[in-house]
Order: structure tokens, then sequence, then C-alpha cells
């Protein structure tokens, strides 16, 4: 199925025929700024042209959204399976609290990338920022896994105020020097030969998805961070 | 250093009475009694007691009191003994302090300064044990919109609603702070009753989902457990932005709390704390909210109401209009009294307003705007009696939400010591010789028995008033008037003085 999303300037029409199509995939063009696409949804594969708006692939719960352009704020938020693919910059919030499943960017993230990230179970979720990061990635990450791999940049490809809060996951960040103001309770150090055979499957498909050579990717290191501790605020109280 | 500080309450065991049948040893999880061999009686350690009375609820010969200690600090009204024992705990840990259940503090209760109105001679009272009478409420959007199809017909057409038999719900309290027996009463009560429960940021239990029609699933900040299946599950979804006992403090659940079901249940792994700051880091403006509000709404294929619940505080009014303006169907409101399973002293004791006043501004600042039937309005922090629900409605409430209460009638002794995790009475506690105390049975029968008193006592004062319907009390400021207030007072609130 194919949809115009110029023919409908409400969200809630043309994610209403999103989810009426009872086809695999649904072809979204032209996409101007229509919020909560994909929200949700599971089993489809939604392909997008243009910009689509914020929350896209929300609460997402399986299935596929490709997106050739840039997406706005808080894609894939709480999302719990499936696969995000942009094509482009992706703005704030990206993978906000998202517990499964995989978004990859190929340019950058604004602000607040990963945050809240959580794993459970099975459930290992990954975000993989081709280009640079804001500031406060993975905020609060309680786990999963964030990939930055500063393609294109000059300098450390994360913001400020990386992992402030992190208490479990990992963030790899392929870079020279590391952000200088990481905070007293993540632990950073070069990736291993098995830390990176453990991102290895998701780099090889991050590349064969945006045509990125993998080789590009060896000729800088990486860096691991991981948070001290599970419970950061164990020793923070004192029962009155 | 020398850290011992006299306990506030003593155990007292009358030695005539006692049998040394050891069972306040068992019961109490303090550890404050136990059997001295060599002496061949029962001996009890004061300090370690939090005064919750199971021991001498369960004492088969009534042989034990808890009594507060005469021990004292030089009488000092500035510094009292509660403050200087705060100091030394502080200068001996480094710690913030906490506590638990709503702010204990002397401040003004405006509930008890509301008095309320009675018909004679030329209005009529009603008995409603004869005539009939609705205590039945619809919460969700009151729409003016008329739709109609091509030929003119109007559609019939209404925002999704939640229907309460009685305008009173249990407000949020998580797995994970409550037990699951206590999650099981509330949800079965609330089956049982045709009102909801709601299940706090802590996700759904798998058997709970059968309660589905009588559920408010809530969003927090953390997101815990929330997933597609989630937030179709409930009758309604619940944004947490505030909550009234920690305005502007997030929810820590420690990660020795999270272990079996409770780590499935969040959706997080076991041991794990679960962090839930205060700001939704993609919140900062109501247009913000409005995203999530819609995200929710989407997710939910717009069947659901969608509640933003916000903390008593300054400003309340102007948010509450912005929220009302945000697509949500329904505004919760928490008061400065709210209880809660863990927070730090300061916040809770010093943070917020009380509910009395907001909610009267809320109503008034809506109303004037002409935006009131955009939302309803729950209000929670306290509601502790059938009055307060009757003075809550007249000033402007849809429904209630109450939490204290409903522990209290699950057998909460308000000992206020939930952050330790030992609840004696099987409520904030996840220890499983300890939870097993409470019958869900009888928790849930108790849990009905009180609203079922409380319908009564509504429908009582209600047929005082003249008035036959719950909704004809709404916003019915005429019905209260206020006993011992300043005009400010009675300006805020909306209603006059006694004998005016
Ligand atoms: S904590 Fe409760 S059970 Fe234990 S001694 Fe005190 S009142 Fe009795
Ligand atoms: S729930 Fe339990 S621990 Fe908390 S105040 Fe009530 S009796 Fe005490």
């Amino acid at each position: 199925m194919k949809i115009h999303a110029c023919d409908y300037t409400d969200f809630r029409e043309l994610n209403q025929a999103v989810g009426e199509s009872a086809d695999e995939t649904v072809v979204i063009d032209r996409c101007v700024g229509q919020r909560y696409i994909g929200c949700g949804i599971s089993g489809k594969e939604i392909q997008i042209t243009g910009t689509p708006g914020n929350a896209l692939g929300a609460y997402l719960d399986g299935g596929t959204i490709r997106l050739k352009g840039n997406a706005q704020d808080a894609t894939g938020d709480t999302m719990n399976d499936g696969k995000i693919l942009i094509d482009g910059n992706s703005g704030d919030a990206a993978g906000y609290a998202m517990r499964g499943g995989k978004i990859f960017i190929r340019g950058d993230a604004g602000y607040r990338a990963g945050i809240h990230m959580k794993a459970y179970e099975d459930k290992i979720p990954v975000l993989v920022i081709g280009g640079k990061a804001g500031s406060f990635l993975g905020e609060y990450q309680a786990g999963g896994v964030i990939i930055v791999l500063g393609l294109g940049a000059e300098k450390t490809p994360v913001g400020n105020f990386c992992g402030t809060g992190m208490h479990g996951g990992k963030i790899f960040i392929r870079c020279k020097r590391l952000p200088h103001d990481l905070p007293p309770q993540v632990k950073a150090r070069r990736a291993s030969a098995e830390d990176l055979s453990s991102i290895e499957g998701i780099l090889s498909e991050f590349c064969k998805e945006f045509s990125v050579s993998k080789k590009e990717l060896e000729n800088e290191h990486f860096y691991l961070l991981t948070p001290d501790s599970a419970n950061p605020y164990k020793q923070l109280y004192v029962t009155n | 250093m020398i850290n011992y500080l006299y306990p506030d309450y003593e155990i007292v065991r009358d030695p005539s009475k006692c049998i040394a049948c050891r069972v306040c040893e068992r019961q109490c999880a303090n550890e404050a009694h136990s059997f001295d061999e060599e002496a061949g009686c029962m001996v009890a350690d004061s300090s370690r007691c939090v005064n919750c009375h199971r021991c001498v609820s369960l004492c088969p010969t009534r042989a034990l009191k808890i009594v507060k200690s005469d021990h004292t600090f030089k009488q000092n009204a500035n510094w009292t003994g509660d403050r200087i024992t705060e100091i030394y705990k502080q200068a001996s840990t480094g710690g913030v302090l906490l506590s638990s259940m709503g702010n204990p503090n002397a401040f003004p209760i405006y509930f008890d300064k509301i008095l309320i109105n009675a018909s004679q001679v030329t209005n009529p009272s009603i008995d409603p044990l004869r005539e009939p009478m609705e205590t039945k409420t619809f919460l969700g959007k009151k729409t003016g919109e008329i739709r109609r199809d091509e030929k003119g017909r109007i559609l019939p057409y209404t925002e999704p609603q939640i229907e309460l038999s009685v305008p009173i719900m249990f407000s949020a309290m998580s797995y994970g702070s409550i037990s699951y027996n206590a999650h099981e009463s509330l949800a079965r009560a609330a089956q049982e009753l045709g009102i909801l429960y709601n299940t706090g940021e802590g996700g759904l239990h798998e058997d709970f989902r059968q309660y589905g029609a009588n559920t408010i699933v809530q969003v927090a900040s953390g997101r815990f457990g929330v997933y597609k299946d989630y937030l179709e599950a409930g009758a309604a979804i619940e944004i947490k932005m505030g909550q009234g006992a920690k305005p502007g403090i997030g929810g820590h659940l420690p990660g020795t709390k999270i272990v079996g079901d409770i780590s499935k249940t969040r959706m997080i792994p076991e041991g794990s704390d679960a962090i839930s700051p205060a700001p939704h880091h993609d919140i900062y403006s109501i247009e913000d909210l409005r995203q999530l509000v819609f995200s929710l709404k989407e997710a939910s294929e717009y069947k659901k109401p969608v509640i933003v619940k916000i903390a008593a505080v300054h400003n309340v009014a102007a948010i509450a209009s912005g929220v009302a303006r945000s697509g949500a169907d329904i505004i919760a409101i928490d008061g400065f009294r709210g209880g809660t399973g863990a927070a730090p002293t300061r916040i809770r004791d010093n943070v917020g307003i009380p509910i009395e006043l907001a909610l009267a501004s809320v109503d008034s600042r809506l109303r004037e705007e002409g935006i009131r039937d955009n939302v309803s309005i729950v209000v929670g922090g306290s509601i502790r009696s059938s009055a307060d629900v009757v003075k809550a409605i007249a000033l402007g409430a849809d429904a209630v939400y109450i939490a204290t209460a409903a522990l209290l009638s699950l057998g909460c002794h308000l000992c206020r010591s939930c952050q330790s995790g030992k609840c004696n009475w099987g409520i904030a506690t996840q220890r499983p010789e300890l939870v097993k105390r409470l019958n869900p049975d009888i928790g849930s029968q108790r849990l009905v028995n009180l609203v079922t008193a409380w319908k009564h006592e509504i429908m009582e004062m209600m047929g005082g008033m003249g008035i036959n319907s719950i909704e004809a009390l709404k916003g019915n400021r005429l019905m209260l008037r206020g006993i011992g207030l300043n005009e400010k007072e009675l300006e805020i609130l909306g209603i006059k003085h006694a004998g005016e």
C-alpha cells in the first residue's frame, strides 16, 4: 500500500490509514511532519520518505520502520521490539526508555539519545548513531547498548554529561579522546577485542543497511563506558 | 561517637498477663521481642519497635501496649526532640532523611474547617433508604461538540469515559512498593465495587490482567513495564507528572526490592535500581505533554481516557489550565498530605499545598477560562472520610482518589516505616512470610466494606441537602461554609463563612 502523506494533514487519519492497511508493507511518501507514525504497531514494514513528526515508532512492538530523511523528537519512545532505520539525522530523545529492538541512525542524534534505556530478560535494546550524539547521551541508562560511531566527526562525537545517572548497559564511542566530563560513576576503558566482538554483528548490520564500509570503522578505536554500580542511590539515605 | 537515641515509643508488657507464648516474637519482623531463656520471660527492645501494633493486636492475653515515651530533651519550642534527633541521624550518617506515608505535621486541615449544609422546611431532604439516589459518575471530557451525518442527523458521540458506581478510586501504588496480596485486594475490591484501582508505575502483574476493566495503568518517567499490551490492558492510562508526597522528586525503588516478580512486572533486571526521575526528560512544556498524551492515545487507539497526575503546588491552577489544554481527559491532583512508600522527609513535610485549596483554585480557574468541561478533576492527598469526599465534590472535584484510607482498611497502622520493607501487616513488603499475612479474600472484603459504608454516608449527606444525584453536588459550593477561616482562605475556597 502506498500513502501520500500530503493527502492527510491530520496525523490521526494518516495513522488510521496505516493501521487499517492489511498489507505487510506500507509506503508513506512526502511525509510532512505527521506525528506518531507506527505508534504501537507490530508485524509491518513502514517505508517513509520525507520528514515524519515526533514520536515515530513510539511503543513499537515489532516490524520495521525505514525512513529516508530526518526524524524529529522521541523516535522509538518506550519501544519494545522491532527496528527503526533512519537514513538521516534524528532529533532529541531518540530511544527514550526503549527496552527492546534496534534503532539505527545514519547521521547525528540530538540531545538525550538513549536515556532510560533498559534491558529485560532476553531483550537487549540497541541504539546506533552513525554520526555525533548531543548532550545527555544515555542519561539514566539501565541496560542495552548504545554505539556512537562518529563517522565524519572531527572531535569526540558526544556532547556534555554523557552517561549521567547511568546504572546499567554499555555505551561504545568510536573516538580518539574520551568526553572530558564523564560522571564519576561511569568507568571508561578502551574496548577490548572481546568487547568489540560482542557488537560485531550489530556493526555489520548497520554497515549493510546504510552501505557504510566496515573498514572505515576500523581506523579508529572504540571506548567502552559502563557504570560502576547498579544501585547508584544505595548510600544516600538514612531512615527517619 | 555515641549514637544511642532513646526510642520514641516503648513496648509495655503486663507480666501478670504474659504467658510467654512468643507470638509477638514471631510476628515482629523488626525483632523487637525475644524470649530470655535464663529469666524465663519475654523481653522487648523498644529501640527496634516502629509502633505498628502488630504484636498488640495479636497478643492472645492482651498483655501488650505501646506508649509514647516520656523521655524528653529539655523542653524547647524551637529545638524540638524531632529536630534534634534528625540532626544526630544526619551527623552520624551523612544521609538524606527518608520517611514514608503522608506529611504528619500540624498544618491546617481545611476539610475540618468546612461544614456541610442540610435542608430544613423549604427544600425537603431526601431519605436515601426510600428514594432513588444516584452516586454514579463518569470521568472524561464532556464535549459540547455535536456531530451530524450527511443528512444532518445527530451522531451519538462521546469521548472515552470511566464509569464509577461511586466517585471514589484507589490511587496509584506500585507493585513493589506494596505487596502482591495488597494489589490483589485492591483489584478485586475495585471490580466488586464498580470502581478503579491504579497500578502505579511498577507495571501490571500478569495475574491481574483479568481486572483490566477496573484498572488504571500508570506511565511514569522511568516507563517501567510500559508496552503496547500494558497500555491496552486497563480502562484508562495515567501519566504521572508528580506526586503530592514528593512534588518535584522522582521515584526510586532500590535494587534490593527488584526481585522475582517485581523485576518481571517492571521489565528490568533483578537487583537494578528502578529510577524514575522527577521530570520526564522529554517533557519541558505543555506542548511536550500533549505529545505524550497523544502518543498514548494513538497507541491505545483513542479508546481510553488519559489522566495526567500532578502534585498540588503553588501554581497549580495555571498548570492545570495547561494540562486541560494538552488533550488529557482527566487531571488528577495530589495534595501535600498524600502518602508515599518512601520520600525524603524534607520534601514530604515542606513541599506542596493542601488539596482543598488546590482543588478550589483549579476548578475556579478552569471555569473562568471556559475549559472546565475539557477535563474531569480527581483529587487525592488525604481524603479520610465520606465527609471529605462530599466536601471535595462540592468544591469542584468529579471524583476522589484514596490510598492511605485503603491501606488502613487492609490493616496498615500508619507506623510510617514502609521504606524498611518490613511491614508487619503484609502491605509494604515483599517478604513472602509477611505478605501472606494479608489475606486477599479478607482484604478485598474490607475495602468493599469501607467504600460501601462511605457510599451510604455520602447518600445520607446528599439526601440531607436535598440533592439526589452526585452530579448536582459537583462544584455546588453553596452547600459549604467555612469555620474559623480568614477572608483570603474563604476567597480561595470560594465559600462563605458559617452564619453568612
Ligand atoms: S514493631 Fe510492631 S510488632 Fe514489633 S514490637 Fe513494635 S508494635 Fe510490636
Ligand atoms: S503500610 Fe505497613 S509499613 Fe507502611 S505505614 Fe502501614 S503498617 Fe506501616
